[in-house]
């Protein structure tokens, strides 16, 4: 193992009071919707709400302090097919395991969306996450609520292919309106990496000498 | 004709009833003429109020806007994509050009995400050193928004000044870290490597001749009558309308939001060590988004003295390992960055590199209210709103 300067057992708290308070009223507040939660204590916390209650959920979460709208976005929960991209495209290409696996709060499906709100009077943060159905990738719109997610869910629709019901204008921001295909998806491949090896791998070989064999014994 | 039969107008002579219609049709045809039809002003991509490659259609009637929307994509990059094909300490150089004005506090938030998760924390020099190069990032960007405040409203003698003064802070941030725009200095534990000799007492005397400027800007711009008449009351943004869209930085903070992330929140930086004041204003109009930034500028000058008097000695980097795989899970770190929060929200696989960031940037959600703002403006302002916003366009494409 490395020897660090300062290892993250002994500064982080191992509770953290205001944090679970915190994670108790909004529980209180939305009630069976909060489908699972994670506090990191000095940390974040995190709930995942259903699908179904997102709008309600963010209406009543705006309701109890978290008024301050950070970001939208989503996150595409498959491993790429195409690993990282450093692929010998004249070489076949690997099978790869591409099972989803969620991340903290779980989930059941392949794309999560992630708003973070903050509290404009405590500074305390929010992450809130819920499903997209598969297949369908279609979610109530919550620019209703924070008029700033107005344009992270068009990037999010235009990128990830979410759509957003109840959204007053899903055109595309970045892309031309005729592209096809949705490129922060996982199974869209990196385009520039796929005409000619990669040849930045070299950057991350073991170094000869060096400490690389004991990171490799350990 | 009815007019020559009604009771009243039989009762004029033929020339009084001549005249009355001949002043009704010229009332008529004065409607008709001001009678404006909708028209739709393209300002940009290529716009000197644009700062770089943004593009805005406003839908006009006459001097005012009815309607404005921003186009953006002239300059996505694709970096969320990415970052997803680079190890972690690759990621660097590339969110270096997020915000080019402020490069290093563009790094800062994402390695101290990746450390976060590794369980890192970098030594105390490190972050004193951060802590400083941070905030000459933030000088060396706001005083060119100073300067460029008043190219946008025909003041060419500012601009000038901020080049100059400028070029000492870029000069600094050169001399300690190699580059003068993008310095890629900031590492996963630490530093790339320790100040030069002398580079302290050569901060100071810039930090003076920094603090000159604001004094000399203020006189000049903020006293202005000219500039005030163009800036107070225009574009102002209440609290609550800020809060929905997101906005952060000084722009927050000129809506009267009391709110500076480097205060508010804790990180392993060197903030917590000095005494500084966050300024605020309670009128949220162009002019006071710009009074909070020329104030914020002064106040950063002062941050970096302090800290220069007390950098602890001692490596400037922790022990990791050579190759970087960090540990799986999710974090977010986000600071107060030249031109608002900026975080990243890194989730890991364990792997060498991120398996998705996303780049919460300032300027996006700082340009998406306008929008709101836009509506009902005059033309002229359209200009002074979008300066006193403040926008970096690589900090809203990504």
């Amino acid at each position: 193992m490395v020897n660090q300067l300062s290892s993250p057992a002994e500064t982080t708290p191992v509770v953290d009071t205001v944090r679970d308070q915190v994670l108790a009223d909004v529980q209180a507040t939305l009630g069976a919707v909060v489908v699972d939660s994670l506090v990191k204590p000095g940390d974040d916390m995190w709930i995942r709400v259903s699908t179904l209650s997102w709008n309600e959920s963010m209406k009543k979460l705006q309701a109890m302090g978290f008024d301050y709208f950070c970001f939208l976005s989503a996150i595409d929960w498959m491993p790429s097919p195409y690993g990282r991209g450093e692929d010998d495209p004249t070489e076949p290409a690997p099978e790869r395991d591409t099972t989803i696996r969620p991340g903290y709060t779980g989930g059941d499906t392949r794309m999560q969306l992630l708003v973070r709100l903050v509290n404009s009077r405590t500074h305390v943060g929010i992450n809130v996450k819920t499903d997209v159905p598969n297949e369908v990738y279609t979610v109530d719109s919550i620019a209703n609520v924070f008029a700033g997610a107005n344009w992270h869910e068009r990037e999010a629709h235009e990128m990830f292919g979410i759509g957003f019901v109840g959204h007053p204008d899903l055109r595309n921001m970045y892309l031309p309106t005729d592209f096809e295909g949705f490129p922060m998806r996982k199974d869209f491949p990196l385009l520039a990496r796929m005409v000619k090896p990669w040849p930045g791998i070299v950057d991350v070989e073991p170094l000869p000498g060096g400490d690389a064999e004991s990171e490799e014994a350990s | 004709m009815t007019i020559l039969n009604d009771p009243v107008s039989a009762k004029l002579g033929d020339r009084a009833q001549l005249s009355y219609i001949a002043s009704q049709a010229a009332d008529a045809r004065l409607n008709v003429e001001l009678e404006t039809e909708g028209m739709t002003l393209n300002i940009g991509p290529q716009h000197p109020a644009t700062h770089g490659t943004l593009r805005i259609i406003a839908r006009l009637d006459g001097e005012q806007v009815l309607w404005a929307e921003p186009s953006c994509g002239y300059m996505h990059r694709g970096y969320e994509k990415l970052t997803e094909v680079r190890s972690f300490p690759q990621v660097t150089s590339l969110i270096n050009r997020i915000d080019w004005l402020g490069s290093f506090a563009n790094e800062v938030p994402f390695i101290l995400a990746a450390e976060k998760l590794m369980g890192v924390e970098a030594p105390p020099r490190a972050q004193w050193i951060r802590t400083i190069l941070f905030e000459l990032s933030r000088i060396a960007n706001v005083s060119l928004f100073l300067g460029d405040l008043g190219v946008q409203l025909g003041a060419i003698t500012p601009v000038f000044m901020a080049f100059r003064d400028r070029e000492y802070v870029l000069n600094l941030i050169e001399s300690a870290t190699g580059g003068r725009f993008h310095p890629n200095f900031d590492r996963i534990g630490g530093l790339k490597d320790d100040l030069p000799a002398g580079w302290i007492d050569e901060t100071k005397v810039v930090m003076k001749k920094l603090r000159n400027f604001c004094d000399e800007i203020e006189s000049l711009l903020f006293g202005n009558e000219i500039f005030q008449s163009r800036t107070r009351g225009i574009g102002v943004i209440p609290r609550d309308v800020a809060m929905q869209y997101g906005l952060s930085g000084a722009n927050l903070r000129a809506s009267g939001v009391d709110w500076d992330l480097r205060r508010d929140q804790d990180s392993s930086m060197a903030w917590n060590k000095v005494d500084f004041k966050v300024w605020t204003h309670p009128d949220g109009d162009s002019f006071a988004r710009c009074w909070v930034r020329l104030q914020e500028t002064r106040e950063a000058t002062k941050i970096v003295d302090q800290l220069l008097d007390g950098i602890p000695a001692g490596p400037v980097m922790a022990k990791v390992p050579k190759i970087i795989k960090v540990p799986e899970g999710e974090a977010w770190v986000s600071t107060e960055n030249p031109l608002g929060e900026m975080g990243y929200y890194v989730v890991s696989r364990g792997d060498s590199g991120p398996f998705r960031v996303k780049i919460r940037s300032a300027s996006f959600n700082n340009i998406s209210i306008t929008p709101w703002l836009l509506r009902g403006v005059y033309v002229p302002d359209i200009i002074t709103i979008l300066a006193s916003l403040y926008f970096i366009l690589g900090d809203i494409d990504r």
